[in-house]
């Protein structure tokens, strides 16, 4: 199980994870849990760009690019 | 009120008639609109404002919206349909808020093409407001919104709540209003992968911007040919050459007409109403509409905030995030409405050097227009050893190496954060072209009201300055640092004076020296440093605004720094 915990920085391209928790301030959580992103959420990663750049995500049937920094601060459980 | 890029703006235009640009990218409205509707027969003021998804705000323009609401009397929240979890947040809080409000579900048109059935009736009985589908493009619903107005309602049932406790309400409510039909995965999908993945993405960015300021050329230089020349030659030269006749020789001929007695050149005579007319209307306003054309087609596609993610990278090693393209863009047109993009950015840090970045090495459609004037001019042709685009993509060369140079630095020694990117990726929309041809003309509408006053008070300013002597008097005190410093001839003073408030007249000036004055290489530095010395008036006036008064100094500071540095640089490269 304990396996199974990695950032989401780290989930590969096409797959999904569970939000475990999150691990930054509370300026962070409160922007990320304006758009829904929040411990429970289920989050797949759509594209990664190359040299530490950002990920685009999928959320709730919404597509956002999330900073390679935020998301490293983000564990997911792997499902799939 | 509502998130970002749900139609709030039209929807504001359809209940007051006032026309309000919408964009399909966040924060096209980074300040509110007032307009006033009739309401029961009266007449009451209605606020638009800006986009954001929550009450608790992150940066300037949200701050702007969480303000305006604490003064409302009524909400009206703007709900993209097609995205009901997510809008439902901000709908949320507003309701803690114990405001009265009713709820236009926007984008309903949207919903049937995706296979998504919301009951509004039952998010209506759920949340105890009036909700309205509507289809603010075309109009639909609008009627009903308004009748509605009267019953909105601040429902007792919803208690202020943590986070969770909201997203827990939220998922309650869609389970019982929202079904979802599986979706296949349609063209559009297909392109929205295939412009954002960096392997695809990337080449495809490129190939977008470069058609986009090739349409702007082409557009603009027909506009010239077949409209604005033919309508100065034919139309207005006659005239103003009578009237320079009635005029007679003096002092009102040089401040209006020219400067010399004689036959008029629009471009050379530098008078008020000869060149200070010609320059901005017949050489700048034509790329100034078919720049905001193109620029309003691609906003309306939403395809910027993916060029955003793809540029994140190296605007992050600027101290920015890729979000920082936007005021570039909106820059390369006019200055201003790039200085005011900034907001968008979420620290001091930021703001401050996309702000300083613009206004050193962004030139605005009036700067690169005189630039392709200049080296295109017959007189200065007949010096050059090689094509103008040659010269010309030295300059622009330049300026883009310094916009990474100057920005890796001050990221360096700027204090402050730098927030990563953090953005929604719309799904492509299908530009509606009414809406485009309206948005253009909207901006354009903008530019001449308020950028084109700001450029006549330069003309009036430096003519008067120039007709008491005080300039030839700078140019003076200049001229022998420009030989020193930069190796040009010491007349160059005076171009470079002027150009701190008519870059029209900079380049007239230089066309009115006599052929081979210059070298080519020195018409490369000229330009360059016209382009990043001061923006012009109304530029800076924004920036006072935007930055306050230490800051602006400092930007100030650092583009004359920079502007000295690279003069001095480009002439131990090339002469």
């Amino acid at each position: 199980m304990e396996d199974n915990l990695i950032p989401l920085s780290s989930l590969k391209k096409k797959t999904t994870g569970k939000i475990t928790s999150i691990d930054g301030g509370h300026q962070i959580k409160k922007r990320l849990q304006a758009m829904g992103i929040y411990d429970g959420t289920y989050v797949s990663v759509k594209t990664k760009q190359p040299f530490h750049g950002p990920l685009t995500i999928e959320v709730r049937g919404t597509q956002m690019t999330i900073g390679r920094g935020m998301a490293n601060k983000i564990r997911v459980e792997v499902i799939e | 009120m509502g998130n970002p890029n749900v139609g709030k703006s039209v929807v504001f235009s359809r209940l007051t008639g006032a026309q309000v640009i919408s964009s399909n990218y966040p924060g096209t409205t980074v300040d509110f609109s007032k307009g006033k509707m009739r309401l029961n027969n009266e007449t009451v003021e209605i606020i638009d404002a800006p986009g954001t998804y929550s009450l608790e705000a992150s940066n300037r323009a949200e701050q702007v919206a969480s303000d305006i609401m604490k003064e409302a009397d009524v909400v009206i929240c703007v709900i993209d349909a097609t995205n009901l979890e997510r809008n439902l947040y901000l709908c949320l809080e507003l309701l803690e808020q114990n405001i009265p409000m009713v709820i236009a579900l926007n984008l309903w048109d949207e919903t049937k093409h995706l296979g998504i059935h919301i009951d509004e009736k039952k998010l209506e009985e759920l949340l105890e407001v009036p909700v309205i589908p509507t289809v603010a493009l075309t109009g639909e619903g609008i009627k009903d919104l308004v009748e509605k107005i009267n019953d909105a309602s601040s429902p007792e049932k919803i208690k202020p709540t943590s986070q969770e406790g909201r997203w827990i309400e939220i998922g309650q409510t869609i389970k019982q209003v929202e079904h979802v039909e599986h979706r296949h995965h349609t063209i559009r999908d297909t392109i929205s992968d295939i412009t954002i993945k960096p392997l695809t993405g990337l080449p495809i960015a490129i190939a977008i911007i470069f058609t986009a300021f090739w349409f702007v050329r082409l557009i603009g230089e027909n506009l010239i040919s077949y409209i604005f020349e033919p309508l100065f030659e034919q139309v207005y030269r006659p005239f103003i050459t009578s009237f320079a006749d009635t005029l007679g020789e003096g002092f009102l001929y040089n401040f209006l007409i020219s400067q010399t007695y004689g036959t008029i050149d629009f471009v050379e005579s530098l008078g008020m109403i000869t060149t200070g007319l010609y320059v901005p209307i017949a050489m700048v306003l034509p790329y100034i509409v078919a720049f905001y054309f193109i620029l309003s087609l691609l906003e309306d596609t939403g395809y910027l905030p993916r060029l955003a993610t793809l540029v994140d990278n190296i605007f992050h090693k600027l101290g920015m995030h890729g979000y920082g393209i936007v005021p570039v863009f909106l820059g390369l047109g006019c200055n201003v409405p790039g200085m005011l993009a900034t907001r968008t950015l979420e620290t001091r840090k930021q703001r401050f050097i996309a702000a300083t970045l613009l206004s050193v090495s962004v030139p605005c459609v009036a700067q690169t227009s005189l630039i392709f004037a200049m080296f295109s001019d017959e007189k200065i042709q007949g010096n050059l050893s090689y094509a103008p685009i040659i010269y010309i993509l030295m300059v622009f060369t330049t300026l883009l190496c310094l916009y990474f140079i100057v920005g890796y630095i001050l990221n360096r020694f700027i204090k402050g954060e730098s927030p990563e990117i953090f953005l929604e990726i719309p799904s492509y929309r299908t530009p509606h072209l009414k809406t485009t041809l309206k948005k253009t003309w909207m901006r354009i509408k903008w530019f001449i009201k308020d950028a084109v006053p700001w450029m006549f008070f330069g003309v009036f300013l430096i003519n008067i300055l120039y007709t008491i002597g005080v300039i030839q008097f700078l140019a003076e005190l200049f001229k022998p640092l420009m030989n020193t410093l930069f190796g040009l001839p010491g007349e160059t003073s005076i171009v470079l004076i002027s150009g701190f408030l008519r870059k029209d007249l900079a380049v007239g000036t230089l066309l009115s020296f006599p052929a081979g004055t210059f070298s080519s290489f020195q018409l490369v530095i000229i330009a360059t440093m016209l382009t990043m010395f001061f923006p012009c008036v109304a530029t800076f006036a924004v920036m006072i605004k935007e930055l306050g008064i230490k800051d602006m100094l400092r930007s100030v500071l650092i583009m004359i720094t920079v502007a000295t540095t690279v003069g001095i640089i480009l002439r131990l490269i090339l002469l």
